[in-house]
C-alpha cells in the first residue's frame, strides 16, 4: 500500500478499489471536464478523496455508479453502500454513471450477480475515507479531537460547543489533507446504518417516468446514420452475393456493403450485409428489398429434433465426464425400496430484452467512441480493439442504461458491427437490430437434457441418486443433492452443435433446477413424504461439505422452514385441481426457496395464484426495495418460461422471430408475490439470478400436486390439455 | 410528402415517407425518445401513445393515418406537472431497467381517465404491455391507486 499523500486539484491520488480484493492507488490528471463544470467552474477546489465521490464547495454531491445498470438497480444500491458509510442523506446525492474505465473503476461488468459481493466491502471503505478525512478537517479547524466528532446530512457535528460545519464548506480543507489507508479505515456497525436496508426508490425513476433520453437506443450524435445489418438465418453463414446495386438506389440508403467477418467465434463479427441510411425507417425498409445468396454452412443439418435424438443416443454411451460419484448406486438400486427414473428436457431460450439490440460509433482520426448498452464494456473494447485493429487506448466506450440485459448482453457483437460499420462510412452510425434480429440471433440459454434414476429406502429417505446431463460442458453443474444422498453418481455428456449459446439470468442453474428439484419431487412423492419436509430431511444431517464446496445446508432449511411458514404450506385444504409445489436452489451465492399455488382448469389452462419467495444473501440488503422488485420479477420471469417459452432449431436457424410466437407472460396472468429475507451473518451477495432458478420446479411440482401431472419438459404449452 | 398534426399540443409538420409508422417520426424526426421501439408488430406495446386520448401503438400506425390528429406522448402526458400515474409509478418504485415504462404508464393515464377507480380484472384488460422484467405487482399497485400516499418505509 502506498503511504498517504495530499490531494492537488490537477494530479491526485486516487484510490481505486478492485474487485477480488486488493486496492490500488493511481493518479489521473483531473475530475471529468463536465464534473468540474458542474462544480461551478475553477473558482473553488472540490473535494475528491477518491474516483467515486466529489463534494464541491457549494454542496453538489456526486457519486458515481461503476457498474452497467441493466434493472437489476446497482445503479442505486452501490452508491447508496458509499453514501451509508460517508454519512449523507440520499436526498443529498447526484448520482453519475461511469463510462467504462478499468483505471478509474477496477473491472466494470454486470453478471454473475457479483456487483454486491465483489464491491460491499470496497464501496463502503470509499465512503468511510472520505468521511474520515471530512471529519479530520473539521477536527483541524475547531482545534479539536476527531472522536469528539459526529457526522450526519453531510455535516459535521461538535455536540460539545455545539458547532456544525457542512461538508460543502470543509471541501477546501478537507482536499488538502492525507487519503487514509482504505484498509484500515473505522467502518459503522451496521447497526447505525441509516440507508442501507430501506426502500430507496430508483435513481433514474424520474427521467424513466417522463421519457427522458437514457438508453443507448435513446443515443444521438451529430451527423449520425442508421443502420441495419443482415445475417445468415442460419448461424454462421457466409454471404456469397447480394443485391447491393438495387438496395443503394432505394429512398434514403447511403451505403450498402458486404461485411466479411468469420464464421467463428459465434459472439464475434459475423459474416452480413449493412444498409446504412438517413432514418433507421429508411435502412429496414430497405432491407426488405435486399437479397442475398448465403453459404449456410454445417450447422443448417442441425434441429431441435436432431438435438433431442443425439441427447438420447448420447445418455446411452459411456459419459464424457464423471462430476462426482459416491458409494455405488447400481448396488443401492438393488436393494431399495423404491427406484424412480424420469428423462427431463428444456429449451433453448431467448433473453428477449425489450430493448433490441444497438449501438452508436463514431470512427474518427484513428480513434473510436461507443456508446453501448452493455453488460460487458471491458471484453466489448477488446473484441473491438482486436477485429478492427485499434488499439484499446483509443478507444472509449460510454455505458448507456440498459433496457434489460439478463446476460444477452455479456456478448458484444452488436458492438463490433456498429463500430466496423462506423468505420466503413467515416461517419456516426447508430446500428439498431430489429426484434427479429434479436431473436435469430440470440445467445441462447443452452437446452438441457437430464436423465435420471433415484431410489429411497424403506423409511423413504433418498439412498441413491444418479443423473447424466447431455449438455454444455462450460455450464456450471450444482451437485446438489450430492453430498446428501449416500450413493451418488452425476456424469456429463456433451453435444457439440452451432447454436450460439450464452449465460440468462442464473446461468445453468435455470435449466438444472427445474430439473433436480423437479426430480427431488418425484422422490418424495414415490416416498410417500410431504416434498418440503423431504427436502429438509434431505439436508439432516449436515454431511461436512468437501474443501471448495460452498453450499451450506443450513442456511438452504433456513429459507425453507421461513417460506413454509410464510405460505402456510401443509395447512390448506385441498381443493381440487389446484395445488402447492416447493422448490429451493443455492445459486450465485445466494439462498432461495419459492412455493407456487397454481391451479389448472379443465381446458389444462395453467392460472398460478401467489407465489412466495424466501431468501438469504446474508447479512445485510442494500437497498430493500430493488431486492424485493428482483425477487417478485423473477418469479414472473420463471414462470413466463416454463408456462410458453422456446427457441426451435430448423435447418440451422431459430423458428421463432417476435412476442407473437415467443409469449412472454402479460398482466392477466401475472400474479401477486410475496418476498421474505432471513438475515444471517454472512457476507451480503447478489439479487439479480438467484430468485429466478427455484420458481420454475416449484410451479411445476404445485402443477404436479393439483393434477398428478408431472411436467418433465419445457415449455408446459399445451401439454395439459 | 408534408404531414400536420398535433403532438403534446403543438401543431408539427413533418415532411417523410407517408407510410413511415408514427413512432419513428416521434423518435427520429421529432427526437421525441420517451416512446420506445420494442417489437415493431404492436405486440409489446412499449411504443404506446395516445391518438384523440386513446391509447395505440404507433410502431404500427403510418404517419399519413394520423394527418390532422392529436397525439400525446409521454413527454407531453406530464408536460407542466407529474400526471399521478407518474407519481404513482415513483412512488411504489415500480421500474426495474424502465424501458417500457413510458408505454406503461400511457396505457395506465388512458385507463384512469375511465375509470377512477379500476378493478383487477378492469386492469388486466387494459393493462396489456409486457414487461419483460416482470414488475406486474408494482404495475398493478401504481395503476389502480395513483393518488395513494407512498407507501410506508
Amino acid at each position: 500500500m502506498t503511504a498517504p499523500a495530499p490531494i492537488h486539484r490537477r494530479s491526485f491520488l486516487q484510490a481505486v478499489a478492485l474487485v477480488g480484493g486488493g486496492l490500488m492507488l493511481g493518479s489521473f490528471s483531473a475530475p471529468d471536464d463536465a464534473m468540474a463544470a458542474e462544480a461551478g467552474g475553477p473558482a473553488a477546489d472540490p473535494f475528491v478523496p477518491n474516483a467515486f465521490i466529489t463534494i464541491t464547495p457549494d454542496g453538489k454531491i456526486t457519486i458515481i455508479a461503476k457498474n452497467p445498470e441493466e434493472g437489476q438497480g446497482v445503479k442505486q444500491s452501490l452508491p447508496m453502500i458509499i453514501a451509508e458509510e460517508l454519512d449523507v442523506d440520499w436526498s443529498q446525492v447526484t448520482v453519475v454513471q461511469a463510462d467504462s474505465d478499468e483505471s478509474k473503476y477496477g473491472r466494470q461488468f454486470a453478471g454473475g450477480s457479483l456487483s454486491t459481493p465483489m464491491n460491499y466491502d470496497n464501496h463502503r471503505r470509499l465512503g468511510a475515507a472520505a468521511r474520515a478525512m471530512l471529519v479530520a478537517a473539521a477536527a483541524k479547524r475547531w482545534n479539536v479531537a476527531a472522536s469528539e466528532l459526529t457526522t450526519a446530512k453531510a455535516a459535521v457535528s461538535h455536540n460539545a460547543s455545539g458547532r456544525r460545519a457542512t461538508y460543502a464548506s470543509l471541501a477546501n480543507e478537507a482536499a488538502a489533507l492525507p487519503v487514509p489507508e482504505l484498509a484500515s479505515v473505522t467502518l459503522k456497525d451496521p447497526k447505525t446504518f441509516r440507508l442501507l436496508g430501506k426502500r430507496v426508490p430508483g435513481v433514474d425513476n424520474r427521467k424513466i417516468v417522463t421519457g427522458k433520453p437514457l438508453f443507448g437506443i435513446d443515443v444521438v450524435v451529430p451527423g449520425m446514420l442508421h443502420a441495419v445489418f443482415e445475417k445468415c438465418p442460419v448461424f454462421g453463414g457466409k454471404v456469397v452475393s447480394a443485391n447491393l446495386a438495387t438496395v443503394r438506389r432505394l429512398p434514403g440508403v447511403k451505403h450498402a456493403f458486404v461485411v466479411d467477418g468469420a464464421s467463428t467465434p459465434l459472439d464475434g463479427l459475423m459474416p452480413g450485409v449493412a444498409i446504412v441510411a438517413d432514418t433507421w425507417w429508411h435502412a429496414k425498409s430497405a432491407r426488405e428489398k435486399l437479397q442475398v445468396k448465403w453459404d449456410e454452412g454445417a450447422t443448417a443439418q442441425q434441429s431441435s429434433e436432431w438435438f433431442a435424438q443425439q441427447a438420447a443416443a448420447l445418455a446411452g454411451k459411456p459419459a464424457d465426464r464423471v462430476v462426482r460419484k459416491d458409494g455405488d448406486v447400481e448396488a443401492a438400486f438393488g436393494s431399495a425400496a423404491k427406484v424412480v427414473e424420469a428423462a427431463y428436457f428444456y429449451p433453448f431460450l431467448s433473453h428477449a430484452t425489450l430493448e433490441p439490440q444497438n449501438c452508436t460509433a463514431h470512427f474518427k482520426d484513428g480513434k473510436l467512441e461507443i456508446w453501448a448498452p452493455t453488460q460487458m464494456p471491458q471484453p466489448g473494447r477488446d473484441l473491438v480493439s482486436k477485429t478492427m485493429g485499434i488499439a484499446p487506448g483509443d478507444i472509449t466506450i460510454h455505458l448507456t442504461r440498459i433496457g434489460g440485459g439478463f446476460g444477452r448482453r455479456l456478448k458484444n457483437d452488436y458492438l463490433v458491427e456498429a463500430a466496423w460499420i462506423a468505420r466503413e462510412v467515416k461517419a456516426p452510425v447508430k446500428l439498431l437490430w430489429t426484434r427479429e434480429d434479436d431473436m435469430r440471433h440470440g445467445h441462447y440459454r443452452p437446452a438441457g437434457f437430464h436423465f435420471f434414476k433415484g431410489a429411497v429406502d424403506a423409511n423413504g429417505k433418498a439412498v441413491a441418486w444418479k443423473s447424466r446431463v447431455v449438455v454444455e460442458p462450460y455450464m456450471r453443474l450444482g451437485e446438489f443433492p450430492g453430498r446428501f444422498v449416500p450413493n451418488y453418481l452425476l456424469e456429463v455428456s456433451n453435444l457439440p452443435h452451432g447454436i450460439p449459446t450464452g449465460a440468462m439470468r442464473a446461468p445453468g442453474s435455470n435449466g438444472i433446477a427445474f430439473a433436480t428439484q423437479s426430480f427431488i419431487d418425484e422422490l418424495a412423492h414415490s416416498a410417500g413424504k410431504d416434498p418440503l419436509q423431504f427436502r429438509l430431511d434431505l439436508m439432516t444431517p449436515a454431511v461436512p461439505a468437501a474443501q471448495g464446496d460452498a453450499f451450506n445446508p443450513d442456511r438452504m432449511r433456513g429459507v425453507l422452514e421461513l417460506v413454509r411458514e410464510k405460505s402456510g404450506w401443509g395447512k390448506r385444504p385441498a381443493v381440487k385441481g389446484r395445488g402447492m409445489g416447493v422448490a429451493c436452489h443455492f445459486s450465485h451465492q445466494g439462498y432461495f426457496a419459492a412455493v407456487v399455488d397454481a391451479s389448472v382448469n379443465a381446458k389444462g389452462e395453467v392460472k398460478v395464484h401467489r407465489a412466495w419467495i424466501a431468501g438469504d444473501v446474508g447479512s445485510q440488503l442494500t437497498n430493500l426495495s430493488g431486492a424485493e422488485n428482483q425477487c417478485q420479477g423473477a418469479a414472473i420471469d420463471g414462470v413466463s418460461q416454463a408456462l410458453g417459452q422456446e427457441i426451435t432449431i430448423d435447418n440451422g436457424r431459430a423458428v421463432q422471430g417476435n412476442f407473437d410466437s415467443y409469449p412472454l407472460l402479460r398482466m392477466p396472468r401475472a400474479f401477486p408475490v410475496d418476498v421474505h429475507f432471513r438475515t444471517t451473518e454472512f457476507p451480503p451477495t447478489g439479487m439479480g439470478e438467484p430468485a429466478l432458478p427455484p420458481v420454475i420446479p416449484a410451479l411445476t411440482n404445485a402443477i404436479f400436486a393439483a393434477t398428478g401431472t408431472r411436467i418433465r419438459s419445457l415449455p408446459i404449452g399445451s401439454q395439459l390439455a | 410528402m408534408p404531414i400536420s398534426l398535433t403532438i403534446n399540443g403543438r401543431p408539427v409538420t413533418v415532411d417523410v415517407t407517408p407510410e413511415m409508422p408514427l413512432l419513428w417520426v416521434l423518435r427520429d424526426h421529432l427526437n421525441l425518445k420517451g416512446t420506445k421501439f420494442g417489437c415493431g408488430i404492436a405486440q409489446c406495446g412499449a411504443c404506446t401513445v395516445h391518438l384523440g386520448g386513446v391509447p395505440v401503438r404507433s410502431c404500427s400506425i403510418p404517419i399519413s393515418a394520423v394527418a390532422g390528429q392529436q397525439i400525446t406522448t409521454i413527454e407531453g402526458l406530464g408536460a407542466t406537472a407529474l400526471h399521478p400515474v407518474q407519481k404513482a409509478w415513483e412512488q411504489v418504485d415500480v421500474p426495474q431497467c424502465g424501458y417500457c415504462q413510458a408505454g406503461q404508464i400511457m396505457v395506465a393515464a388512458a385507463l384512469l381517465k375511465t375509470k377512477k377507480n379500476p378493478t383487477d380484472a378492469e386492469i388486466d384488460a387494459a393493462m396489456q404491455n409486457i414487461c419483460r422484467c416482470g414488475t406486474y405487482n408494482r404495475i398493478r399497485q401504481a395503476s389502480g391507486r395513483p393518488c395513494t400516499a407512498p407507501r410506508a418505509r
